[in-house]
C-alpha cells in the first residue's frame, strides 16, 4: 500500500422525508484508492462520516442489480464505477431518475416490478411434459433468439435513462419490453399471445421512440432498443394481417 | 392494453426511410449536382419535355408519387417524435400539423400527377 492516501469530494443527493421539503445536496470528504468504486466510497461515508445516509446495495459485483445511481447525471452501478475516473474533480450521486425518493438514494421499485409481473416473466411450456419426457431440448440457435436479452439483472438503470419513460410513467419501459420478448423469442415458450397484448399497445412497443440511451446504459450488454424494434415490425405486421389470419381479429 | 394505431404511420414511416435511404443520396446527385454540372447525363436530362414525358407513364407517376409522399410522412413522423422528446406535449396540434401536413402533401401530388395527361 504505497498509495499515498488521496481524497475526493463526494456529492450526495439526501432525501429524509421526515425533515426534508426537497432533496438536497450534501458534500463528503472522503479518502479513497484507485481499487475503490463509488458504492465503496459510499459505505466508507456510512461507516465513518454520518450512518444516516441511506442507499442500496448488496453483492458488489454486478449481478444483484440494487446500487444503480445517477453518478455525475449518468445512470450506472456504483459497484462497478470507479471513484479514481472522477478525481481530482469530484463526483456527485443522486437518486435513479424518473422514480419516485423514498429516502435519499432509495427509489420506489413499485411502478417497475408492477410492469415486470404483468408480462409474465417466467416460460409458459408449449407443451405440459412429464418428467419421465425429459427435459425440453434446444439448440444454441435457438438459444441464442434470446440470451443477450436474459443477462436483465433488474437494475432499473435503462429506465432511469429513458425519455420516454420520464414523459409517460405509464410506458412499460425498456426492460420488461425486453424481458417481455426473451421470454416471447424462447423456443420453448407457448405464452406469446398472452403478453403480446400489452406489446402492441401505445404503452408496449409503440410508446419507444428509438432514443437508445437504454442499450447503452445497460451494465450487462442487454440492448432493449433492439428488442423494442424487432418487436415493432412484428406489431405492424400483426396489426395489417390479423384481418386476413385466422382469429387474429379478436387479438 | 388497447391496441395502438401506431403501425400506420410507423409502417409510412418506415417505407419513408427505407426509400430515402435507398434513392435519397442518388437523386440529390443527379438533380443536385450531375445534371446541372453536366456530369454523366445529357445537359436536357432534366428539361420539362422529358420530366413531362416521365410523369405521363403510369410507373413514372407512382414513382414520383412514392418520393413525395412516403419521404413527407418519413419527416412527419421524424419531426412528431423529435418535438415530443423535446417536450413538446400539444399532441393533438403538433399530430395535425405533422401528419396533416403529409396527408395534405400526399393528396396535392396524386392529383396533379393524375392531371397530367398522355
Amino acid at each position: 500500500m504505497a498509495d499515498t492516501e488521496k481524497i475526493i469530494e463526494i456529492q450526495v443527493l439526501r432525501y429524509r422525508p421526515e425533515q426534508d421539503k426537497e432533496p438536497v445536496l450534501q458534500s463528503y470528504k472522503v479518502p479513497f484508492t484507485d481499487d475503490m468504486s463509488v458504492l465503496q466510497g459510499l459505505q466508507y461515508i456510512k461507516d465513518y462520516l454520518d450512518e444516516t445516509v441511506s442507499f442500496r446495495w448488496s453483492c458488489r459485483m454486478a449481478i444483484c442489480g440494487s446500487c444503480g445511481m445517477m453518478i455525475d447525471g449518468k445512470p450506472k452501478l456504483s459497484c462497478k464505477t470507479f471513484l479514481r475516473e472522477y478525481y481530482p474533480q469530484g463526483l456527485r450521486v443522486e437518486a435513479l431518475a424518473h422514480m419516485p425518493i423514498e429516502r435519499d438514494l432509495i427509489v420506489s421499485v413499485e411502478d417497475f416490478v408492477t410492469k415486470l409481473e404483468s408480462i409474465k416473466p417466467y416460460i409458459i411450456p408449449k407443451e405440459p411434459r412429464t418428467l419421465e419426457q425429459g427435459e425440453y431440448l434446444q439448440t444454441p440457435q435457438q438459444r441464442d433468439m434470446y440470451e443477450q436479452f436474459s443477462s436483465c439483472i433488474n437494475c432499473m438503470l435503462c429506465y432511469a435513462a429513458c425519455p420516454q419513460y420520464g414523459l409517460n410513467p405509464k410506458f412499460t419501459g425498456p426492460g420488461v419490453l425486453a424481458l417481455l420478448h426473451r421470454y416471447n423469442a424462447d423456443s420453448r415458450d407457448g405464452g406469446q399471445a398472452e403478453r403480446l397484448g400489452l406489446g402492441y399497445a401505445d404503452e408496449g412497443f409503440w410508446g419507444c421512440t428509438a432514443v437508445g440511451y437504454c442499450s447503452e446504459v445497460c451494465p450487462k450488454g442487454v440492448d432493449p432498443a433492439n428488442a423494442i424494434n424487432q418487436n415493432k415490425m412484428n406489431s405492424a405486421i400483426n396489426y395489417f394481417t390479423r384481418f386476413v389470419t385466422p382469429g387474429g381479429a379478436d387479438k | 392494453m388497447k391496441r395502438s394505431n401506431e403501425p400506420i404511420f410507423w409502417s409510412l414511416f418506415g417505407a419513408g426511410g427505407m426509400l430515402a435511404a435507398l434513392i435519397g443520396p442518388a437523386l440529390v446527385f443527379i438533380t443536385g449536382i450531375a445534371v446541372p454540372f453536366g456530369l454523366f447525363f445529357k445537359p436536357d436530362t432534366m428539361s420539362y419535355a422529358h420530366m413531362l414525358a416521365f410523369s405521363q407513364s403510369w410507373a413514372g407517376k407512382i414513382f414520383v408519387l412514392a418520393v413525395i409522399a412516403l419521404f413527407l410522412w418519413h419527416a412527419a413522423h421524424r419531426i412528431h417524435i423529435l418535438l415530443h422528446d423535446f417536450g413538446v406535449h400539444a399532441v393533438t396540434a403538433v399530430r395535425v400539423l405533422c401528419y396533416g401536413g403529409a396527408f395534405a402533401g400526399t393528396v396535392i401530388a396524386a392529383y396533379t400527377l393524375l392531371m397530367i395527361k398522355a
